[in-house]
Order: C-alpha cells, then structure tokens, then sequence
C-alpha cells in the first residue's frame, strides 16, 4: 500500500513577484483577481539584532517574511518550532560576489561574506532571530527543493509528532550565473505543519508519492512562476487550499517521482 | 528511536582510501596533513588532500556530473564493495525504496571558482562548459549518488555547514520510519576549494600547521576532504546470529540550533549539550554507558572550549574522548559521515583513536582527552558534529551484539 502522511496546516506564508502575503493572494489563486507580477518587495527584518539586520541578505529577509507570517497565522511561537529550511541554491548575489573576489588579484573574502555563503546561513539568522533552538534541517534538491522540503517537514510531523514550520525560498543569482541559473526574482513560502487539527487548522493534507503528472495553472503568469522558480513548484497546494474544497494536487518532484496531496479544508 | 543498522560504510580520507587504509592509519596514528599547495591557493596552512581524485573518471553517462566534489564521491563509493551493496538493496527493496540523502557545505563550487577566471572578456559569460546544475549546484552530489545507483526514491542534500552528514542520519531515519523507503544511501562529500581556504582565514579560523584539537596550544583548523557513505536499513532479527554480532546500529539522534551567532559557538557548549542529551534520550542511555566520544574537536579556541563545556555538563570529566581531525583535518560538510564511520571502526576492532598532533591536551577543558590510541572493547559510542549558523548533531552508534543481548531482539 502506498504510504500517506498526514498533517494540518495551520500558517502559511507567501511572498513573491506581485504576491505580498497569503490573504491577498488567495483571490490571485482561485481566479477571482487577475495576477500581475511585478517585483517582490520584502520587509525589513525587525526581528533581527543590528548586526545581524546588516548583514543579512535577500535569502534571510525573504525567509523572515514569510515565515513569520506563518507562524503569527498559527499563533504559535517560534522559539520551540522544529524547522527545516529548503533553498533550490543559497545566496546567489553572495556566491557571485566571492566566485568573482577569488578570481581576481584581491582574494581576501569578508568574513560575513564567507559565513553568508553556507547554505545554511538563513536558518542561522533565522534561529537567532526567534531564539528556536530545536532542530533544524536546510535542505537543497535543484528544481524538486520544495518536494523536498515539504517530505522532510511531514515525516517530522508523522515520525516524531511534532509542530514543523517548511521554509522554501529561492533567491536570483546576477549574470554571468544567472545565464547559467536563471530564476528572476525573490520567491518563499513557508508552511506551520501540526500533527493533529486545532482551532488554529487550515487545512488537512494527505501526501504520497506518485508517478501522476504535475498540475499546472490556467493562467499563463502563474504557470510561467512555478516552472521559473523552484520554491513556487509548491503554489498549486496553496491554491487548492484557497479554492476551499476537497481537492487532489500533484506537485512536481524528482523526474517523475512526484507528490499527491489529497487537500481537504478544516 | 528505533535503531537502524549500518548494513555497509565505506570512508576516503587524506589518511587513506576505504576502510583497511584508514583503519591502518588510524591504528598506526598517521596523519596526512600537509603543507596547502592546492591549486593556486598561497596560504600559510596544511590541508587534508585525497590521492588520485584528478585521476578519477567519471562512469559511463556521468560525464555532465565531473567536478572535483563528483570525482571524490566516486572514487568514495567504488570502496569496500559500498557499490554492490547498494545495488544488492536495491534489487532487494526496489529502486524506488531507496533514498539517497547526501551532506555537503560547498558541492562543486570550485568549478565555478575556476569557470570565473575564464569569463568572456567581453560579455562577462560563464564558459559554455560549466554545468550548473550538475557541479556547482549543492544538490549535485546527492543527485549524482542518486543517478549512479539508477535510484528513483526520494532525495536531498543536507547542507548545514558541518554538520551536515551527520544530519543525513536523521533525515534518513524519519523516512524510513514514515514508510516512504525501506533503506538509504547517507553519506558526505566535500572537497578543497579556494572559497573555504580563503573563508576560514578571513574568520582567522586556520591553523599555520597541522591542526592541534584540545591542544593547550591550538590555533585553528586544518582543512580536508573526504567521502564517507552508509547504508540504513532496519535491523532484521537475523542479527542476533554470530555471524552479525559485529554489525554497527545506530541507536540515537539528538539535534539542536545554538540560536546565538553565525560563526562562533555557544560559549557555555549550550546547544551542542542539548544534542547531546537528545541523543542520549534517543537512544534509552544514560552518560555511563557512553564507552568513547569522537569530539567534533576542530582546533579552533572557541570551539574547542564551547563543546568541551557541553561534554562536561552532560558527561562529567571522565569519559574517554578524542578528535580525530588531527588525523583527517576537517573535512566541514564530510567530517560527520567520516567520523560515523570512524567509530564503526572502532567499536568493530576494539580501539580508542588517539588525537593526533595534540601534545598537552589543554587542561582548561577537564576531559578526559586521549592521547594515545587504546585497545579497549567499546559498545557504544558518541559523535559529535557541529556548524556554523549554530547547528548541532549527536550520533550515538553501538555493536548489534550488545544491543541485541540486552533486549532480546532489535529494539
């Protein structure tokens, strides 16, 4: 029997070209607003110490956004929320700045752009932004990153029957990289998972491994969104949560490895 | 947590390619540190270089994956039978039951280091040689795994810096617990490059020789580069049969986010305690039945003292402890896989590794901090692994035999 993990979901967060939170976007899913890209604008993050607030790049902003939009959605507090943190790349404008220092005559990297260049780093700025020092995955599987990350958050959820927040953001890398990778703009969502329902609960997932084609969207702007960033591969889950109805998505995953959710709204 | 058994480990060091070279050098107490003449670099450290990883080629219909990491992940699981291993579970459990979960910190970076220097005078691009998605890219070695097994299940790299691939464990764990596969390849690859060598001297985090972990004198880390690789799949009773006694279980997790800074530990060891303990609840263990610890040990002042703190308050100061980096140097997002698979050695053959290049283990640091190799029986052992960005990961690994006699069958 095919396996199915369960969860609630109980915070979403959403920010991207033309997309500025998860209530204003719901009307942009279900097709009762036209969608209109233009390019993302992510907050300031108050949260973070000084320091840290100028250090931080793109990548931790955008991540800051959007989860804590989900988890102030939850009501819940971040600083015992397990979380796993998925990037399709890390830095990109970081990466480009130090693959250019090192091919020149000056090879001396600031230590912040060197401690930025981990993959991890947004998960570190996250962490000592809310003070959550439980555990923390930071994942990367090319274009199947949110695949990734959203069956990472689950076996959380299902194996040690925990609250897990899913942080999927992608970041554009400049050219020459960008030739190379083009993805366009800022993209995140992030994700409170639960292991039972609560007054709090949004919707019920279902997910299982399938060989079923990806869904696609109607609408050429949104199509062409989520097959240019990878974090956006996870929107037609979220629109399937605003339609508010039973329904059954698949999500692009690995080749043809790819993701079932049965939706059901709570 | 249920334990899951290491069916097959392999390791590619600087100290030696799979097992029976590291496990002589780590009997002998050889080091490989050397000098760094890697590549243009000109730095005043030691490195941990693997022999042959340029002579390495790629296998059939893998030409799009070659880059150095790529080579080294290669050449790593060509030892020690680790190939036919995998191939035998997959024919056993189907290709689509096999996940394949990978820690590294900078993939093929090194690539696009190199590709930067070629840009077009002109245009500024990239060679049209560079591949991306299948070098630089920080999924490429667990996609790279995942292609030359022909595996179909699910994947991921886990990137946290170094920890890592001591986190694939975990990960490879919850999915084998959830039912999504039956069995999974984990492991670390990382290699040399310029962006770590001229990182870590930007932090004034490496040392002018080889590294000193514990040492009275330390002055920083030594980097390496390495390939280590397991097999997890659930323990089946057959193990209780002598044949299997030796066999190494993994019997505890513990994770944790210090929350503190980017770059520089805990000082009280607060998160690396907290992992600790968690691996230790994981497990059902108390502190006493801890027989060795392989230190996560870096050499750097900080570090050092940081996890020696969170030894003490979770340990006390007797427990017999270690780093191995003095031999291996750090191999950052490798150095958790390779240090699992050192004490699998260890408990298989009965020893103690002693730290290398350490001449007074500092005193400041109250552990019980071994020298010298030792031949000591050990059941179960902790390693620890741990990161920038403040994340921490325990592992707890113990012989089935003993494992198997208290419970009366896989727990």
């Amino acid at each position: 029997m095919t396996t199915q993990l369960t969860a609630y979901i109980e915070g979403i967060g959403l920010l991207g070209p033309g997309l500025t939170d998860w209530p204003s976007c719901r009307a942009v899913l279900t097709g009762q607003q036209s969608y209109q890209p233009s390019k993302t604008v992510i907050p300031a993050p108050e949260l973070l110490p000084a320091a840290e607030r100028r250090r931080a790049s793109d990548i931790v902003k955008l991540t800051l956004a959007t989860s804590l939009e989900a988890i102030a959605a939850a009501g819940l507090q971040a600083a015992s929320l397990p979380s796993v943190f998925s990037f399709s790349n890390g830095d990109g404008l970081n990466c480009h700045t130090i693959c250019e220092m090192l091919a020149s005559d000056d090879r001396q990297i600031s230590p912040t752009r060197f401690h930025n260049s981990v993959h991890n780093a947004a998960a570190g700025y996250w962490s000592i932004a809310t003070g959550a020092m439980a555990t923390s995955s930071v994942l990367c599987a090319f274009d199947a990153s949110f695949g990734a990350g959203l069956l990472d958050a689950l076996t959380q959820v299902v194996v040690d029957g925990s609250r897990c927040i899913l942080m999927a953001s992608d970041t554009p890398y400049p050219e020459p990289m960008f030739s190379n990778r083009p993805i366009p703009d800022n993209f995140g969502i992030a994700l409170v998972f639960a292991p039972q329902a609560s007054p709090q609960t949004i919707a019920q997932i279902k997910v299982s491994i399938t060989h079923d084609e990806a869904c696609k969207f109607n609408d050429a702007a949104l199509e062409t969104l989520r097959m240019a960033i990878p974090a956006a591969r996870g929107l037609p889950l979220l629109q399937a949560i605003a339609q508010q109805k039973n329904r059954r998505v698949v999500l692009d995953y690995l080749d043809n490895t790819r993701l079932a959710i049965e939706v059901s709204p709570c | 947590m249920k334990p899951l058994l290491l069916s097959h480990f392999t390791a590619t060091s600087c100290i030696g390619h799979g097992l029976e070279q590291t496990l002589d050098a780590l009997r002998h107490g050889r080091q490989a540190l050397k000098p760094c003449d890697f590549e243009t670099v000109d730095l005043p450290t030691f490195i941990g270089e693997v022999e042959g990883v340029d002579d390495v080629k790629m296998a059939a219909g893998m030409a799009d994956y070659n880059c150095r990491n790529n080579r080294l992940a290669q050449l790593g699981l060509e030892q020690d039978g680790f190939a036919d291993a995998v191939n035998t579970a997959a024919d056993k459990y189907g290709r689509d039951r096999i996940g394949v979960f990978m820690g590294t910190s900078t993939s093929g970076i090194l690539e696009t280091e190199l590709a930067f220097r070629e840009r077009d005078s002109l245009t500024g691009a990239l060679p049209v040689g560079l591949i991306y998605s299948k070098t630089q890219n920080t999924y490429s070695v667990a996609d790279f795994t995942r292609q030359y097994f022909e595996l179909s299940g699910p994947a991921a790299a886990v990137s946290s810096a170094c920890s890592s691939s001591a986190k694939v464990f975990s990960t490879a764990r919850r999915m084998i617990e959830a039912g999504l596969i039956d069995a999974a390849v984990v492991g670390g690859v990382d290699t040399l490059c310029l962006t770590t060598l001229y990182g870590f001297t930007s932090l004034g985090l490496l040392s002018t020789q080889a590294c000193r972990p514990y040492d009275t004198e330390r002055d920083g880390i030594s980097i390496g580069e390495a390939a280590a690789f397991a097999l997890l799949e659930r323990p089946s009773p057959s193990l209780s049969t002598n044949q299997d006694a030796r066999a190494v279980l993994l019997l505890g997790i513990g994770e944790s986010s210090d929350a503190y800074h980017m770059s520089s530990p805990h000082p009280e060891g607060l998160g690396a305690r907290r992992a600790m303990q968690q691996a230790l609840q994981s497990a059902g263990l108390s502190p006493t039945e801890i027989d060795y610890i392989n230190l996560h040990g870096t050499a750097t002042p900080s570090n050092d003292a940081a996890e020696a703190k969170g030894v003490a308050a979770v340990f006390g100061h007797d427990t017999p402890c270690s780093s191995t980096k003095g031999a291996t140097g750090h191999a950052l997002g490798a150095a958790g896989a390779v240090e699992a698979v050192i004490c699998a050695l260890a408990l298989q053959h009965g020893f103690i590794p002693g730290g290398l290049n350490t001449r007074e283990a500092d005193s400041l640091l109250q552990l019980n901090y071994q020298l010298q190799n030792r031949d000591q029986a050990l059941t179960r052992v902790m390693s620890n692994s741990f990161g920038f960005g403040g994340t921490n990961c325990s592992l707890i690994f113990g012989l089935a035999q003993d494992d198997l006699e208290q419970s009366g069958g896989p727990k």
